[in-house]
């Protein structure tokens, strides 16, 4: 009799919890991110629409850089999001080595190549806004150093994961070394930055004083949230790809196909 | 796994265990010697490729010191855990019931007596070789002394994630070097401080923390690598 009464009452669960429990079925997962995935992009188009359009053609030129700056609307947005990128990914590897849960596992391994593209643009950014600025491509600056000393984790996280074939198994060690990577990101950057004082005395600063008018503000904070959801559509669609693959032969994948979603 | 007992006391076993790879160490003396002979090679190819000229070779030498025993580290650190992980030993102390940590542990300790240590021995013969003013050498010691054990710390987790790979040796640079970064910065600034003239206690308390820390952490880091490795 006891046995007939647990079964009909399940134990009540709090509506979050349930919620975070059905996120964890790949199946609930893949219509859930294809969902909010064309809103992403379309936020994010709109966004840097207007972003762009104020860049380029409202904002007026800098007393000092003239129309060069306005790589900043690129190069700061981008540089932002690949140090954010690999945060998210640690605490998505982190979740995923603590509960062990699929889902998250691969959230984290599809950050590491965004993440790294965004640290890729970053520096070509940087170099080619060095170029009239410094006169030079490449400055060993402690912003530009510590950027490609985070371009190496990333690679290291991707190669890693790329290196093991079972899945799972690569995903676990990849979140293992993004953690042991943003342990040691901050001590790494602030190194980096006490680095560049040591040997050159004073620092080259792109954004002198960061005495930015606010009129040449607005435009970047647009930017840095456009693409902030740039990183979300892209991650959501990576992560629904690689599931697919994963479940290539699995009945949700199959049922998806049939109703041709 | 959770349910054996361990045999034996954890300081038994975490003395037998690293008297047993010193032991293996010393059996295998060639191999012993292929990072040493390296560091050697490495550092003598600097004069030659930049030139002989005494001034310049003084003001690289702590930066040129330091990168060899990173290669050198390196090198040495496929060795690890590798003819453990190989022959099933590695499967073994998971089951012993033993903390893997306290047994990473023991192999990061013989792993820096072998190969970590010789670099700080040899470091003398190094800085003559590259001019290095004679004032520093006791700094550049210290430096070697306090730094190198955190190589092979931070080392063996990368050695733990990759082991299970054949050919894990390439990716272990790649995973590893950049976390190396801060205790290069930190070292060679001590030595170039002090041939400055200037203080430079204040980087070898930098290089303690940094081994403080990396000798609480890096254990358990690298016996977690291990486990999903041996998973």
């Amino acid at each position: 009799m006891s046995n007939e009464k647990a079964i009909t009452t399940p134990p009540r669960k709090n509506a979050l919890v349930l919620f975070i429990h059905k996120l964890g079925s790949p199946a609930y997962f893949y219509t859930f991110a294809g969902r909010f995935i064309p809103w992403f992009w379309a936020i994010f188009l709109v966004l840097t629409a207007i972003g762009m359009y104020q860049a380029f053609f409202v904002v007026p030129a800098d007393y000092q850089q003239g129309q060069s700056f306005r790589i900043m609307y690129l190069h700061v947005p981008a540089a932002w999001m690949s140090m954010l990128g690999y945060i998210v990914m640690a605490v998505f590897g982190f979740i995923a080595l603590v509960w062990r849960i699929r889902i998250v596992e691969i959230l984290a391994i599809s950050c590491a190549p965004v993440g790294a593209a965004f640290t890729a643009a970053t520096l070509i950014a940087g170099s080619l806004w060095g170029r009239p600025t410094w006169g030079t491509y490449w400055v060993w600056d402690a912003r530009l150093t510590s950027e490609l000393v985070l371009l190496f984790l990333y690679l290291g996280v991707i190669g890693l994961y790329n290196a093991i074939d079972e899945p799972r198994k690569a995903a676990r060690a990849a979140c293992l070394l993004a953690l042991v990577g943003a342990v040691n990101l901050p001590i790494i950057h602030y190194s980096v930055k006490w680095w560049n004082t040591l040997h050159q005395g004073s620092s080259i600063s792109l954004l002198g004083g960061s005495s930015i008018d606010s009129s040449m503000l607005w435009p970047l904070l647009i930017m840095s949230i456009a693409v902030k959801f740039y990183f979300g559509a892209n991650l959501l669609t990576r992560a629904r790809v690689r599931l697919l693959e994963q479940d290539l032969r699995k009945g949700w994948v199959r049922d998806i196909v049939r109703e041709g979603r | 796994m959770t349910g054996t007992l361990p045999t034996g006391s954890l300081s038994g076993a975490f003395i037998a265990l690293v008297r047993r790879d010193l032991l293996l160490a010393f059996r295998r003396r060639t191999e012993l010697l292929f990072p040493v002979i390296f560091l050697l090679v490495v550092i003598s190819l600097f004069p030659l490729g930049i030139g002989p000229g005494p001034q310049l070779l003084a003001r690289i030498a702590p930066g040129v010191i330091w990168i060899a025993a990173l290669l050198a580290t390196v090198i040495s650190l496929d060795g690890l855990f590798r003819s453990d992980f190989e022959d099933g030993t590695l499967e073994q102390f998971v089951i012993s019931g033993h903390p893997l940590t306290l047994i990473a542990l023991a192999k990061i300790l013989t792993h820096w007596l072998v190969a970590g240590l010789p670099i700080v021995l040899l470091s003398p013969l190094l800085a003559v070789w590259m001019n290095l003013p004679s004032g520093t050498l006791g700094v550049m010691v210290a430096t070697l002394l306090l730094g190198t054990p955190v190589l092979s710390l931070i080392g063996s987790i990368g050695v733990g994630l990759t082991i299970s790979l054949k050919r894990g040796g390439q990716l272990l640079s790649l995973l590893v070097f950049p976390l190396y970064v801060p205790i290069l910065i930190v070292a060679t600034a001590a030595v170039m401080a002090a041939a400055d003239g200037l203080p430079y206690t204040q980087f070898l308390g930098l290089l303690v923390a940094g081994l403080v820390t990396s000798l609480t952490l890096a254990p358990f880091a690298a016996a977690a690598a291990l486990k999903i490795s041996l998973s």
